[in-house]
């Protein structure tokens, strides 16, 4: 689903940030992009998203490399990604009225696409039915989130891009949006990168972790853990060993 | 600043008691009651009061217009062209401050007698009042939100569209509110020149021509309803419009 093609990539008058860097992912796979603030998180992200591009090497999406955002990925920021000025149902529309915008082009929507604005079944899904005519600023950060979820998942990607979307949330609803996010990956069969500085959260979410440490990147570091997704693992032994593990990576990235 | 209609009725009382009781205490034609400015208006408006005010609004709807379809779109730009905007600011930063009132007699000198230069008058003033507040609303807004934007397919033309066209919207109308009392102002003083229509020239006209004071009143109070009528749409607009930002 992504090839990352020994990509350079550094923004301007700044070091490199990846250096000859290569990773991928297969369809279906659930990864966790952990590290420091300052890695690179955001930015591999981006490029995955077609919103930056490397100076060197090629990012390959779905099989094509990207010159720009693609239709079937779905993008989801930690805040300020909802317009202020409009309801919950007109953000979740946004993507599809961008779609009927520019018509199926082929290149800012899919060229197979059928116009359409119900988007009360996503809301439903969501829980967000009842709030469909409140402005953002009117409901919690949860809410907001579930809005974001929902206007990405009206556009059906296969793909799932999260750029720490959790992270200004308390932690019950947090826990509650992870497991949501798991299991709408599970029932949409969605390709799913979710980028985080929490290493809880990583272990939570991702089958496979990509740690990043202080730029440059050259490598990377993949941690596999596979009992990721099942309700019991929060509690369980193995959960704890993997957290501590990847705190010791971390602590000892910052002190190399 | 809302007001509730009730009190505004009441400020309203409040005003024209205060009015009466000062034409009470000054005794002077120069002062004549409230009762009496009520009992020529509408004389008055059958004899050319109507008129001069359709000329006066004209001037100003016409000039509103005119700030508002040229500087949102050039506030637009500057906002989101950091180049762009390095090069005008300095410019922008020194027009800015010039009150505009004192080019009336050069365009009154370029453009003549007619509506023009009270139209480009006011249209100065609002320009630059819409183009500061929309460049700098368009430049506040973040990164991220234009990010997770185009991440759902949106380039130039749909950004300009749902994001910083709606975006905009406030910063018009907060200009356009700030600025309207300012535009009638100038309008006066404009009228006041060269010209025989307008409720600048009426004023003037009744008052220091035929010294007929109740009518100058009438006149008086045609251009404030002018103001208020103005100021009202545009808090109107805003909360048609913008119903998100009056939320607390």
């Amino acid at each position: 689903m992504i090839q990352l093609e020994s990509i350079n990539f550094s923004y301007p008058n700044q070091p490199p940030i990846f250096q000859d860097f290569s990773w991928e992912v297969q369809e279906g796979e659930t990864w966790a992009v952990l590290g420091p603030s300052g890695c690179g998180k955001t930015t591999l992200l981006y490029l995955v998203a077609g919103l930056l591009f490397p100076q060197a090497g090629q990012v390959r999406v779905g099989g094509e490399a990207l010159t720009r955002p693609r239709p079937h990925s779905g993008l989801i920021i930690q805040e300020y990604g909802l317009l202020p000025w409009a309801t919950v149902r007109e953000n979740a529309r946004l993507g599809l009225r961008l779609r009927e915008f520019y018509g199926p082009d082929g290149v800012h929507s899919p060229p197979d696409f059928t116009p359409g604005l119900d988007v009360s079944p996503w809301l439903e899904r969501l829980g967000i039915l009842h709030l469909a005519e409140k402005y953002p600023r009117q409901i919690s950060g949860g809410e907001r989130q579930r809005t974001a979820i929902a206007r990405t998942l009206t556009l059906e990607p296969d793909l799932l891009l999260m750029d720490e979307p959790f992270s200004s949330l308390d932690a019950p609803t947090r826990e509650s949006l992870q497991n949501l996010t798991l299991e709408l990956q599970a029932e949409q069969n969605l390709t799913l990168v979710i980028v985080t500085h929490t290493i809880e959260e990583a272990v939570i979410l991702g089958k496979q972790i990509l740690l990043l440490g202080d730029p440059p990147n050259v490598r990377p570091r993949v941690i596999p853990n596979p009992r990721s997704g099942d309700p019991r693992y929060r509690d369980s032994d193995a959960y704890r060993a993997l957290c501590r593990q990847l705190r010791a990576h971390m602590e000892g990235e910052k002190v190399a | 600043m809302r007001m509730k209609r009730r009190d505004v009725f009441w400020a309203a009382l409040a005003i024209i008691l205060l009015w009466q009781i000062s034409a009470w205490v000054i005794d002077e034609p120069i002062l004549p009651t409230p009762l009496a400015v009520m009992a020529v208006l509408p004389r008055e408006l059958g004899h050319g009061l109507w008129e001069h005010f359709s000329v006066s609004l004209w001037r100003v709807v016409a000039s509103t217009g005119l700030a508002i379809v040229l500087a949102s779109p050039a506030g637009l730009i500057l906002g989101q062209s950091p180049r762009l905007n390095a090069i005008f600011s300095p410019v922008i930063y020194l027009l800015y401050p010039i009150p505009k009132v004192v080019l009336v007699p050069v365009l009154i000198l370029i453009f003549g007698l007619g509506d023009l230069p009270k139209i480009l008058i006011i249209f100065i003033i609002l320009f630059f009042q819409i183009l500061v507040l929309v460049r700098d609303q368009a430049a506040s807004l973040p990164p991220e939100l234009i990010q997770s934007v185009r991440s759902l397919g949106a380039g130039r033309r749909a950004l300009f569209r749902f994001v910083y066209f709606p975006a905009s919207l406030p910063a018009i109308l907060t200009a356009l509110r700030q600025s309207v009392g300012t535009a009638v102002a100038v309008l006066y003083v404009a009228e006041l020149f060269a010209t025989q229509r307008g409720l600048g020239y009426y004023i003037y006209l009744k008052g220091s021509t035929l010294f007929d004071y109740p009518a100058m009143y009438a006149g008086i109070i045609a251009m404030s309803l002018l103001g208020f009528g103005l100021y009202f749409s545009v808090e109107w607009l805003e909360r048609k419009l913008c119903p998100w930002q009056l939320l607390t």
